[in-house]
């Protein structure tokens, strides 16, 4: 390609980069913006006066928890934002646990192993895969009332913990390892488990780290599950804390908002620059075997 | 005489082994499919039950098809289902062509840059869109926001982006549109450097120009990427929620109801788990030909 082709290439490369992270941008910039500088014209383009003002404003508008503290009359007063953090981080990180272990193992079994009734089970959860989350909103929300777990991280977690789409990615992977060690171990007398653990999970790490990539993003920004199941606000997670501030009164102050979306979208952009590579791999996996 | 009365040693004999043979498979798939049948299967069961009852909170009753009757004579379903379905098209159209053209721009480049690229393409995608759609917000907000000051410096009258029921969709359709999809622009950067480089050398030889090149050998051979990123695009596109959602809530005067706004406003607002369950299904219905048009044509594998 000629030398002129290139640059221009370049140029406009960069402007549809630019514009796709101008809202990124423009997130963080306003967050780190006096707040007397977000309701003036012209607007700052970059953070002149930077200050971390927003943030303490936006741990006020969270409110405060109280946590009682065993023992004491004086309660633990703590703002709920740190709460919001604590609690997503905790459904996130036991869910994507679980999903691996379980997506691994059921993956494992569908690809390696052949036992009666595998097929039909198997076109059950292909058949799952076409059916979006939406259709089971209700019947999924009935069932958490009717076992008292409306407002607990449990009424959150449980339904989430059926994956099928993990089960589905794995079983593809898995089915592509030689079976000659695992015969070989199995001769040499080594228990299933073993040679699931020893022998199966290491060769499936690829796969485990795709799995429990896109299972952190999805718990990380999940929001219409925990707002139906979720109701007091120490209970939030940061994606309905949000959306609960900008409910409230202090909904317009958009310096203070933007402060709390920034925090919120702070560990998932650590998370995807630590792990780029494989969030690319999970791409490729999905759409090669559709 | 030789008359036994116990069971036939050979049955218990042939369950024991069967139990002996497939213990561990069972073991191996038993927490997913327990979790499968009590939160999937049984849940999809129930919505086709629901979609055909009037739930009140204490009772339910058989309706028949009323609740799709109701859907049908409703005024506000059917403009519902057209937002969903401007915005779908215009999606697809949208990111489609701007990450080809992306991936068509850096595949020139080398790699080192052209993964930076990707990264750079791919981060907006990992935020979430509730996130997203709150700096939206304060980019249309009418008197300080970003777009309105862009506005104003070109001498333009400030527009009401959010609030504005003939403007407030197609807000939400460019808040969409102008971010470049990550996945697509990594699906088609991968599909075209597998595109073997002697087919480019061979019409070289026979004097292609590029442009003959793009359309008789990079777009057809894209041909199963372009299809299931069609695919993909097209079932997010319906079942847009949070940007709506936090945008609009759906307004002003319902110009941004889309389905799944509309089924949380049903069940959650209306308390009608009926209705909110029969337009789920429809939402089913629209998802699952989508998803049996990806199963027909991408049924062999794409090798990248």
């Amino acid at each position: 390609m000629s030398y002129f082709l290139r640059i221009l290439a370049y140029i406009l490369l960069t402007i549809v980069a630019v514009v796709s992270l101008f809202p990124l941008y423009w997130l963080f910039n306003t967050a780190l913006t006096p707040a007397s500088s977000t309701v003036k014209l012209p607007p700052d383009l970059i953070p002149v006066n930077a200050t971390l003002d927003n943030f303490d404003a936006i741990l006020r508008a969270s409110g405060v928890a109280k946590i009682p503290i065993p023992g004491s009359d004086e309660p633990w007063r703590v703002p709920r934002l740190y709460l919001w953090f604590v609690n997503t981080a905790f459904i996130t990180l036991f869910s994507t646990a679980i999903h691996v272990l379980f997506d691994s193992m059921a993956g494992y079994a569908f690809a390696k192993r052949k036992f009666p009734g595998s097929n039909v089970l198997f076109v059950m959860i292909l058949a799952a895969l076409m059916i979006p989350a939406q259709v089971t909103l209700v019947p999924l929300y009935l069932l958490i009332t009717q076992w008292k777990l409306v407002n607990t991280f449990a009424g959150v977690i449980l339904p989430g913990l059926a994956d099928v789409i993990g089960i589905f990615l794995l079983k593809q992977y898995i089915q592509t390892l030689p079976t000659e060690l695992e015969e070989a171990a199995r001769i040499d007398g080594a228990s299933e488990w073993l040679i699931f653990t020893k022998i199966i999970l290491p060769l499936t790490t690829p796969a485990l780290a795709v799995t429990a990539i896109f299972s952190f993003q999805r718990y990380w920004n999940s929001f219409l599950w925990p707002l139906i199941v979720l109701q007091s606000p120490d209970l939030f997670t940061l994606q309905v804390g949000l959306s609960f501030i900008h409910t409230s009164e202090f909904g317009t102050n958009y310096g203070l908002l933007m402060a709390g979306a920034a925090l919120a979208a702070i560990p998932m952009i650590i998370f995807f620059f630590a792990f780029q590579k494989y969030f690319m791999q999970g791409l490729r996996i999905g759409a090669i075997k559709g | 005489m030789s008359i036994t009365i116990a069971p036939h040693p050979s049955l218990v004999h042939r369950i024991v082994k069967f139990w002996h043979k497939h213990k561990w498979s069972y073991f191996f798939i038993a927490p997913s499919m327990i979790l499968f049948f009590i939160f999937v299967a049984f849940p999809v069961a129930q919505a086709f039950v629901l979609a055909f009852h009037q739930v009140d909170l204490r009772s339910s009753s058989w309706v028949g098809l009323k609740n799709f009757q109701d859907l049908g004579s409703s005024k506000l379903f059917w403009s519902t289902m057209q937002h969903t379905l401007i915005y779908a098209v215009c999606v697809v159209a949208a990111w489609i062509t701007s990450s080809l053209v992306v991936a068509a721009l850096i595949q020139p480049l080398s790699n080192k840059i052209q993964s930076l690229y990707r990264g750079a393409f791919y981060l907006p995608n990992v935020t979430s869109i509730v996130i997203i759609a709150l700096v939206w917000i304060w980019i249309f907000e009418p008197d300080y926001g970003f777009f309105n000051y862009l506005l104003t410096l070109i001498g333009l009258p400030k527009v009401l982006w959010l609030q504005n029921p003939d403007i407030a969709l197609w807000s939400i359709v460019l808040s969409t549109i102008l971010i470049v999809p990550g996945s697509g622009v990594v699906l088609y950067s991968a599909a075209m450097g597998a595109i073997p480089r002697e087919y480019y050398e061979a019409s070289d030889v026979e004097g292609a120009n590029g442009l003959q090149k793009l359309l008789h050998i990079t777009f057809p051979l894209l041909k199963p990427t372009t299809l299931y990123l069609t695919v993909i695009y097209t079932i997010a596109g319906f079942q847009i929620f949070e940007r709506v959602y936090i945008m609009t809530g759906g307004g002003p005067i319902n110009s941004t109801t889309t389905i799944v706004q509309l089924i949380f406003q049903t069940a959650f607002s209306d308390f009608n788990y009926g209705r909110a369950s029969a337009q789920a299904l429809i939402l089913f219905a629209i998802i699952a030909t989508f998803s049996f048009i990806q199963f027909k044509f991408l049924s062999t594998d794409v090798e990248y």
